[in-house]
Formats: structure tokens, sequence, C-alpha cells
């Protein structure tokens, strides 16, 4: 095992409650019950040992070298309480995995009975259980870290094997006019490309969300499409909605929340409420809407990736 | 809340299974304006919505909605289906209505999102 596992098992041994380690549902024997019965429980849940109880109190614990014994000597018809042992080591539930683990194995116990704070038996540890666990939360957590790996690997592979001054990622996509079968199919790959690329899920959010609603607006607002374009840089992604008229006559005014000129059928759709442009400016770290009226409209939308940029940024980028 | 459990408190059909059964949901909300669900959306949650339009689905795949839940048993359009099998987005179909779908849902435990405004840099 790799020393870092090591220290992983440790901090788990220090760290899991005996109660998630334990078996819940307890076999046990009833203190009414004789040997044979024992006997005949053992076999038929093919178990070595179990508690011996009173109610939901625990009162010994009867083994198979007990049993045995009571064979060797003529006792298989006495009570389990007469053979029993009474002195058995126990463990409360919400105690950590720790202090069982020694007291285990072939030099220790095959079973310690779990109790809760009132003296009631919860549960049982055996080696088995353990480990089980054990291994359970070490393959969950090497799961984890295996996706993060491969993320952080995706992420910083195309920065880091090609390398330039400035090197940056263009995405373009046609957007049409009024089609809405495809309106937000550019930005659902520009979605994905960014997933894959092992951008920050917020992040990944943030730039959604922003570049949905520029898609829409070419396609609502304008009379002859457009296009969008991301630029993905290590540090940065730059997107913009470009577009050839009818231009917006006081943009000042496009910009306040709520203002909108589109049409009923447009609003019967669930769009235009006016809020594209604010939800637009709050996602991003920056935004600039140019646009002349007859001519055309052009919407850049800036993210920066400064906390968490694609890879290392161990290769200066002499401009941008 | 689980889906399986949703889908059982609106007595709903799935009609697009994308996700596990009992694939957890952490927040609910309600809107027939697209921007508004840009706006309040949050990854995972559970979106009502009188709409059945594709854009719905093309929305709450921007917005990171994991389930859409059609109110008032509106039948949603082929290619409505058709996106959300190919986007991942699971559709439920209830005839309750936007008020008392939210209802039995919260009613149930399951969260808003709390108040929301908008600002600029809010998230
Ligand atoms: N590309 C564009 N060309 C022309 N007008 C636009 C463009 N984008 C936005 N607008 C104008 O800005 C307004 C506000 O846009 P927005 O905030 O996205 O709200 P909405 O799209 O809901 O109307 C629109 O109603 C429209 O008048
Ligand atoms: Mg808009």
């Amino acid at each position: 095992m790799p020393p870092e596992d090591i220290t992983k098992v440790q901090e788990l041994i220090y760290t899991t409650p005996v109660e998630s380690v334990m078996a819940k549902d307890v076999i046990v024997a009833d203190l009414s019950m004789t040997m044979v019965q024992v006997k005949q429980l053992m076999r038929e849940k093919r178990i070595s040992g179990m508690p011996v109880v009173d109610g939901d109190r625990m009162v010994g614990i009867i083994s198979i070298s007990d049993l045995i014994k009571a064979l060797e000597n003529g006792l298989i018809d006495r009570p389990v309480v007469e053979l029993m042992t009474t002195n058995v080591q126990t463990v409360f539930k919400d105690s950590y995995v720790a202090e069982v683990v020694n007291s285990l194995g072939p030099r220790g116990f095959g079973r310690i009975p779990v109790l809760d704070r009132d003296g009631r038996l919860v549960g049982i540890v055996t080696t088995g259980t353990v480990i089980q666990n054990l291994l359970r939360q070490m393959d969950i957590s090497f799961k984890k870290k295996e996706e993060e790996k491969l993320q952080k690997y995706r992420a910083s592979h195309i920065f880091d094997d090609i390398v330039s001054d400035d090197t940056c990622l263009v995405l373009r996509f046609v957007v049409n006019d009024k089609d809405f079968d495809n309106a937000g199919k550019a930005s659902s790959q520009i979605k994905k490309s960014l997933q894959r690329l092992g951008m920050q899920p917020a992040l990944v959010r943030r730039v959604s969300v922003a570049v949905y609603e520029a898609e829409i607006n070419l396609v609502i607002h304008t009379d002859v499409g457009g296009e969008m374009i991301a630029r993905i840089r290590r540090d940065r992604i730059q997107i913009s909605a470009v577009d050839h008229g009818p231009g917006i006559e006081d943009v000042e005014q496009v910009l306040k929340p709520g203002f909108s000129t589109a049409p009923q059928w447009i609003r019967d759709m669930g769009f235009g409420a006016g809020m594209g442009l604010a939800n637009i400016k709050r996602c991003s770290d920056s935004m600039r809407l140019l646009s002349e009226f007859g001519g055309g409209t052009r919407l850049d939308i800036l993210f920066l990736l400064r906390d968490h940029p694609v890879g290392p940024l161990s290769v200066s980028g002499k401009n941008s | 809340m689980t889906i399986k459990e949703i889908a059982e408190i609106l007595e709903g059909v799935i009609l697009v299974n994308s996700h596990p059964p009992d694939e957890d949901v952490p927040r609910g909300g309600a809107a027939d304006l697209m921007s508004d669900v840009l706006a309040f959306g949050t990854e995972g949650m559970v979106l009502m919505t009188g709409l059945t339009n594709p854009q719905v689905v093309r929305t709450a795949e921007m917005a990171g909605v994991s389930v859409v839940v059609l109110v008032r048993d509106k039948k949603p359009a082929v290619e409505t289906i058709e996106l959300a099998r190919e986007s991942g987005i699971t559709l439920i179909r209830t005839g309750y209505t936007m008020f008392e779908a939210c209802g039995r849902l919260y009613k149930a435990g399951l969260a808003g999102r709390g108040p929301v405004k908008i600002e600029n840099g809010s998230w």
C-alpha cells in the first residue's frame, strides 16, 4: 500500500464511528435457550458466536469454542446462561473504530457487541464488517479523487500541450433569427465544451446563463440572425454576440431591468421579460453593449478565471 | 426529496426519466418566465412550469435544473420530450395546478431558495 493510502486508513480509523462499521441485524441467543438450540442457531445462520440477551440487555456472549467445550463435557443439554462468557468486552456505538481494531482478530475477539449509551445492544463488529466498510469508504474517496484528477487533466491538457505566447480556443456558432427549434443549441455546446475543459461547475453555470440570454436575444430581437463567438483562454472567457440589425435605438434604456420590446407571441413562449441583459451583467465580470440603430449590435461578455485558471499559469502570455 | 417522491406527491407521470429515481433534489421553484428560471435556478433543482415548448427544457439545461414538472396536465410537444431525453432532463407531468404542485412539495419539506435579489456580481 502506498504511504498516502496508509495515512488514509489511519485517518478513517480515527474518524469513523463504530456505528457505521457495525452489522445492525444482530443474531442473538435468548437466555432461556439450551446449548442444543444455540448449536442449531449457529449452524442455521452460519455464525461462530453471538450475544446472549435478556430482552434488549446483553447478559453474555456464547461462541463456538464454548459449544465445543459443552460437547466434550456432556453439557450440551444445559441452558446457555451456564456456559456463556459473562465478562464481555463491548464498545459504544459513538466510539471510533480505532478503539476496537486492536481487540479484534485472531489473537483477540472474533466479535465485539456494540451498545448505545443506555446499554442497549444495537450492533456487532467483526473484522469482516470493519474491513468491508472501510474499504467502501476508501473506494468512494478514491473515485472522487480520480474524477477530480481526470477533470484537472482534461483542463490543463490543452493549454499545457499547445503552447504559444497567447493560446486561445475559439468556438463560433451561427444563430438564426426566429429559429426557436435551434435556439439555445450554441449555448448548450458552449456549456458542454467548458465542462469537458474541466471548468468549475459554478463558473460553467454563470457562463451558460449569460450565453443563453445572449443567444436568445439574437433569435428574438434581430431580423437577420447573428453569431456567437466564445474565446477561451487559460485565464478568461470572452463571449461575443454579434448581429447586423436592426440595432438598438437607446442603449441606456434597454439595459434597465424589465425593459423589453418583445412582442406578445414571444412573451407567450416565456421570453421577453426584459431581464436578459440584467442577468448577463449579474453573471459576468464585465459586459459591454455596443449598437448602432439601423446598423448592428455587439455584446461582449467577460469572465475572469482568476481563482480557478485552466491549468497552472506557468506560461506567460505576452499580451492579450 | 427524491425524484420518485416528487412524482408520488404530485401523483404525476414521469415522461422522461433521465435520473435515478432516488436522486436527491435539493430545491424547487416555479416560473413561466424563462429569465426568472435563469435568474433563480440552482443546480439540481425541480422547476414547476406551465410552459411546454422545447425552450423550457433548453432553459432548464442552461440553468442547471434537473427536473421539469409540467403542471395542469399539459401535454408537451414531441420536440420537448426529445430534447429532454437528449439533454438529460427528467420530465414529469402532473394534474395539479402550479399553486397546488408547489404547495404539495413545499408542505412535504422541499425547500425553495429564499429571497432573491437581482444585483450585479451577486453570484
Ligand atoms: N441583438 C439585439 N438587437 C436589437 N435589440 C436588442 C438586442 N438585444 C437586446 N435588444 C433590446 O434590448 C431589450 C432588452 O433585452 P433583454 O434584457 O435581453 O430583455 P428581453 O430579451 O426579455 O426583451 C430587448 O427587448 C430589445 O429591445
Ligand atoms: Mg433577452
